[in-house]
């Protein structure tokens, strides 16, 4: 892995971890509102370490949901983490994913340093791609989160400045080399489709995980080209 | 102990277990052909997917702030013209953000 795609690697993750960090403080500043102290707040951001989870769970808390009930939310919207955890597996090292070293990767594994690792061609690249963006996105996303549970309604809304745009534009961005393939194209086509038609009959955190299956059944596929070499 | 606290406490926890399962399968599955082939796919499924509903969801049902799909579809004009990544969101960003200041 040379120098260059190393910086270029740090550039990237630079930048999702600076708009991770408004999107930190618009958490920490909605979850004090919500009726959360700061502790359980950084309790979130550095246990939870999921945007979507934290966002919900303080949501439901704060439209009056009595504690528990809020959980179910939190979770749902979690499993996709474990659903990366297969393709990280393969990127990551063997001492990734052994001993200690193991219990801090897991905390690392979520969509944006899955979506910067797959996003590389190379193996070196992609572990390095998720090492970085994992480290600095959980300092930065923890920073963030303190200042908005302490600075509270302070903090202007990031959708003001267009930060809400820059999370889909940013996945999609790291998605691009994988649409390079047909396959890659009606991958990606099926699931946005099968997660759009379910956004209105299914609680949230079901759509993205009904996108899976699309995954399994072209991966289960028997290859055009494969048979034709046969 | 409040019930806030007891519903943070096993969230985080369980969110983390979540994880931990995920990367926890044993290489004896990891690495069969057809395990390989769906792991290479699950990530681009379920980002496609993620995307879709960053865009569409409008709180649990079907909705569109044309201003933030306008934002994301110069962001690919962008990936387009061949741009950087930091390229590609600060455009989808500003664009958005003058949509929002002008409407």
């Amino acid at each position: 892995m040379g120098h260059d795609s190393r910086s270029a690697i740090r550039r990237d993750a630079a930048g999702i971890a600076a708009y991770a960090a408004a999107f930190g403080a618009s958490f920490g500043a909605v979850s004090v509102a919500s009726g959360l102290s700061v502790w359980q707040t950084m309790v979130l951001s550095l246990m939870m370490f999921s945007g979507a989870s934290q966002f919900a769970l303080v949501g439901v808390i704060g439209s009056g949901g009595a504690g528990l009930a809020a959980v179910p939310t939190a979770l749902l919207l979690g499993v996709r983490n474990a659903f990366y955890g297969v393709p990280l597996t393969r990127i990551l090292a063997r001492r990734d994913l052994t001993g200690p070293r193991r219990l801090v990767t897991a905390q690392l594994v979520i969509d944006e340093t899955t979506a910067m690792a797959v996003g590389r061609d190379e193996r070196p690249e992609q572990r390095y791609a998720f090492w970085v963006t994992g480290l600095l996105l959980f300092v930065l996303w923890n920073s963030g989160t303190l200042v908005g549970a302490v600075a509270g309604s302070s903090i202007g809304d990031p959708a003001t400045l267009g930060l809400d745009a820059m999370v889909p534009a940013a996945f999609l961005a790291l998605l691009w080399p994988r649409l390079r393939t047909a396959e890659g194209r009606w991958v990606a086509a099926g699931g946005a489709l099968v997660a759009t038609a379910l956004i209105p009959l299914v609680p949230a955190g079901v759509p993205v995980l009904a996108a899976a299956p699309i995954a399994v059944v072209a991966g289960l596929l028997p290859r055009r080209g494969r048979e034709a070499a046969r | 102990m409040t019930a806030i606290w007891v519903a943070v406490l096993v969230a985080s926890v369980g969110c983390y277990l979540l994880k931990l399962a995920g990367v926890s399968l044993p290489p004896s599955i990891l690495e069969r052909d057809d395990v390989q082939r769906v792991a290479t796919l699950l990530p681009v499924a379920m980002l496609a997917g993620l995307v879709a509903v960053e865009l569409f969801d409008g709180g649990g049902s079907l909705g569109l702030d044309l201003r933030l799909l306008a934002g994301v579809a110069a962001g690919v004009v962008a990936l387009l013209l061949r741009q950087s990544f930091l390229v590609v969101i600060i455009v989808a960003a500003v664009t958005t953000a003058l949509l929002r200041a002008v409407t």
